[in-house]
């Protein structure tokens, strides 16, 4: 028998050296769905509006962490005064917080470098429950690699809740048969010319359309979408400045027209205002998720009973719709990162998506095509079918977000500026269009740098 | 006597000398070191540990992986957005103080006036504004000019006025963050110039009325003389506060319509944390503080001089 001799120097190397592999290999070890796969997860999720939504959610992620046996913990953070975003950037700042964090929709970009990749979870989960929209990809997929997984929770679509008797006796519009519940739409008479007109009486009747023209989210995403109706972009995708164009002139012309039929103050609308005007009976038409008909349903019943939510007008470029994706992501400084990823896939499922869009009474949308279809849509109301057109399940619309495609660094500011609203009341205002091409096309350089 | 005085040198010989942890232990100045320690600490923490901090990110480039020394700055000159938030902060900050000042001061005097057994009420309901937090007592003007419904525009109605936009017209929207600033600050200008009036020798007074002096000689050689560095080092204080506010304007009007409400606060938020440009974001921040070290500067080297000739 051979024996060899090992000093007390090179034990010590090699049994550390030993260690240290283990260790590395417990790291880089997958996720094992065993009773011994045990381990802690950080989750940071936005604090939804709609009561009931996070209380469902926290619920599929303990149901999930049981089964999993993962010591899960659940922070809702609101996004009120922007502190799920600056959670975000202190995060990402420290390399330090939780595992996986819900994004909103610039956030992914910002933070791109300091994610996990989630191709092996997206492209599963597109495989079996259908592709995702173009926003999602524009937000959450990066040089072809996706550094998020699109949620359910939270994506809203922000189309038209238009009061239906409202719109009948001062408009002339029926806009249930436009977008029947349950049925394909017929609305090939629903464009931009129609929307003005429609603007113009019902502002006569006293009763404006509550458009914003701010710079918070509900205004950047409105402008945004009639922006896009008309081919107006600001900069395209390979850096190319495109202000001084006939669509963004036409663009431009019809804000203007419409500027004229919103409530005077409608410069300084807020997230809340057009919600408030809604509810408050103050405006016939204003384009939000749901939000504002479920707090009709409260508040306001009578209110409630007249909503009726549709896509968008169609414009010359198209009928497109501003949708807000939302997206959850994993820190690559996350220490269980296979439990992250494990969650996800749980947490994107069609049972998990169905019970989210339940809890949050039809208001979350998820990304996937073949999700479009819920019965929590067709049956919701008063009145019955309101939200059946919501998600869009006829795809009717194109989705978009203000300022895509442009490059996202530069796209971001112009959304968090609200340079778009602010060309709309500079113009309005009386400032020539020259001259409001010419502030935007600086302002637009500026964020280039 | 002798026998009960104990002799120098024994009772050296008897107690044991300190050694020189313990005499750097009984001195005053290492008490006094050790008793503001938890403060220096909290101060290097929570001030110039953040300080230096936004003095490093102010020289990065924006995807903050390069050094561009000064170049945030330079860049920050050629905006157009920059240099109305410079010009509209001087306004705001100027205007509010200003007015402070003035309520502050006219309200202290009729507080003076007050019996001494009723001034106490008076004192306290007059700082409520102040106590109350900004961003909470901002919220209630938030509605009282909200666009839909506001109080204000309801009660013009009956008289056939309005409605104004309160925050929808920049003019109207400056004039409402300057009210609310106003409205919030003035009890501390207040507060001080009543502490400033207690400390007024009675007898000058009486000397001013035996000489005949009129009211406004007597406010103009007596009070206003006494009053001079309390209301300097009050405006210096205040033009601070008011110059870095955050609260009313980012709850109030947000730098809405068209950024014509923002200060150097506001737009570094909206550029640093929702526009996802943090260098620049800190560069706005930090342009603030070259301004206000000259206006420190200035009313500070005015106060020193008074000191030295009294």
């Amino acid at each position: 028998m051979m024996t060899r001799r090992i000093s007390r120097r090179r034990f010590i190397a090699q049994t550390g050296a030993g260690a240290a592999a283990a260790a590395t290999a417990n790291i880089a070890a997958p996720f094992v769905h065993t009773a011994h796969a045990a381990g802690s997860l950080n989750v940071g999720m936005w604090d939804h509006w709609v009561p009931g939504a996070n209380a469902a959610t926290e619920k599929l992620i303990k149901d999930w962490a049981e089964k999993e046996k993962v010591d899960v913990k659940v922070d809702f953070i609101t996004s009120q005064g922007q502190k799920l975003n600056l959670t975000a950037v202190a995060e990402g700042q420290a390399k330090s917080g939780h595992d996986v964090l819900f994004m909103g929709s610039w956030m992914v970009s910002r933070q791109a470098e300091l994610l996990e990749p989630v191709d092996d979870v997206v492209n599963d989960l597109v495989k079996e429950n259908g592709d995702v929209s173009d926003v999602a990809k524009y937000m959450a997929r990066f040089k072809g690699v996706w550094k998020a997984v699109p949620s359910t929770f939270g994506s809203q679509m922000k189309g038209p809740a238009s009061r239906i008797d409202l719109l009948k006796k001062h408009a002339g519009i029926d806009v249930q048969a436009l977008y029947p519940a349950g049925a394909p739409p017929k609305s090939d008479s629903w464009t931009y010319d129609a929307f003005l007109k429609a603007a113009e009486a019902c502002h006569k009747a006293g009763v404006p359309f509550g458009i914003g023209l701010g710079t918070t989210a509900d205004s950047v995403d409105s402008i945004g979408a009639i922006f896009s109706a008309f081919g107006a972009i600001l900069i395209d995708e390979n850096e190319k400045i495109t202000i001084k164009s006939d669509s963004v002139r036409q663009a431009l012309d019809y804000c203007k027209r419409l500027y004229a039929f919103l409530p005077p103050d409608a410069p300084s609308w807020d997230d809340a205002s057009n919600n408030k005007a809604f509810v408050a009976g103050q405006a016939s038409l204003i384009l939000n998720p749901p939000s504002a008909w479920a707090v009709a349903l409260r508040d306001a019943p009578n209110i409630a009973e007249q909503t009726w939510h549709h896509p968008m007008p169609k414009g010359p470029k198209g009928r497109y719709a501003s949708f807000l994706q939302q997206n959850l992501a994993i820190w690559s400084f996350s220490k269980n990162k296979s439990a992250g990823k494990s969650l996800l896939r749980h947490i994107s499922s069609r049972a998990s998506a169905e019970a989210m869009v339940s809890a949050s009474k039809g208001y979350d949308i998820p990304p996937f095509a073949k999700f479009k279809t819920f019965g929590t849509w067709a049956d919701i109301g008063p009145p019955k079918g309101t939200l059946y057109h919501y998600p869009d399940p006829h795809q009717d619309q194109i989705l978009a977000v203000a300022a895509m495609p442009s490059p996202h660094a530069v796209a971001a500011q112009i959304y968090a500026q609200g340079t778009m609203s602010k060309m709309v009341v500079r113009h309005a205002q009386g400032e020539a269009m020259e001259k409001t091409l010419a502030w935007a096309e600086s302002e637009v350089e500026g964020f280039m740098r | 006597m002798a026998d009960v005085v104990a002799p120098a040198g024994a009772s050296v010989a008897t107690r044991r000398r300190p050694g020189g942890m313990n005499r750097w232990l009984q001195r005053r100045s290492t008490m006094a070191f050790l008793m503001t320690l938890p403060l220096i600490v909290l101060i290097i923490v929570l001030v110039i540990y953040p300080a230096i901090y936004a003095l490093h990110l102010a020289t990065l480039n924006k995807k903050m992986t390069q050094f561009v020394g000064l170049g945030n700055f330079t860049f920050l000159f050629t905006r157009e957005t920059f240099w109305m938030v410079v010009q509209q902060s001087c306004i705001f900050a100027l205007t509010a103080v200003f007015f402070k000042a003035v309520i502050g001061f006219i309200v202290a005097h009729l507080v003076h006036n007050v019996p001494n057994d009723k001034q106490r009420k008076w004192r306290g309901m007059l700082l409520i504004p102040w106590v109350i937090p900004p961003a909470m007592s901002t919220l209630a003007w938030l509605w009282l000019f909200d666009p839909s419904h506001s109080a204000f525009n309801w009660l013009l109605a009956h008289v056939g006025i309005g409605p104004i936009p309160w925050i929808g017209d920049a003019n109207w929207a400056r004039f409402s963050v300057i009210l609310v600033n106003v409205w919030i600050g003035a009890p501390f200008f207040m507060i001080m110039y009543l502490a400033a009036l207690k400390s007024v020798p009675e007898q000058l007074y009486e000397a001013a009325k035996i000489d005949g002096a009129t009211w406004w000689q007597t406010m103009r050689f007596v009070t206003l003389p006494m009053m001079r560095n309390i209301i300097a080092i009050t405006a210096l204080f205040s033009t601070i506060v008011t110059f870095a506010n955050f609260d009313i304007v980012r709850v109030l009007t947000r730098g809405d319509p068209l950024d014509k409400t923002h200060v150097f606060a506001t737009w570094a938020f909206r550029v640093g944390i929702e526009g996802g440009d943090i260098p620049l974001g800190a560069s706005v921040s930090l342009f603030m503080v070259p301004i206000l070290t000259v206006a420190a500067i200035f009313i500070l080297r005015d106060i020193n001089r008074r000191g030295n000739e009294a």
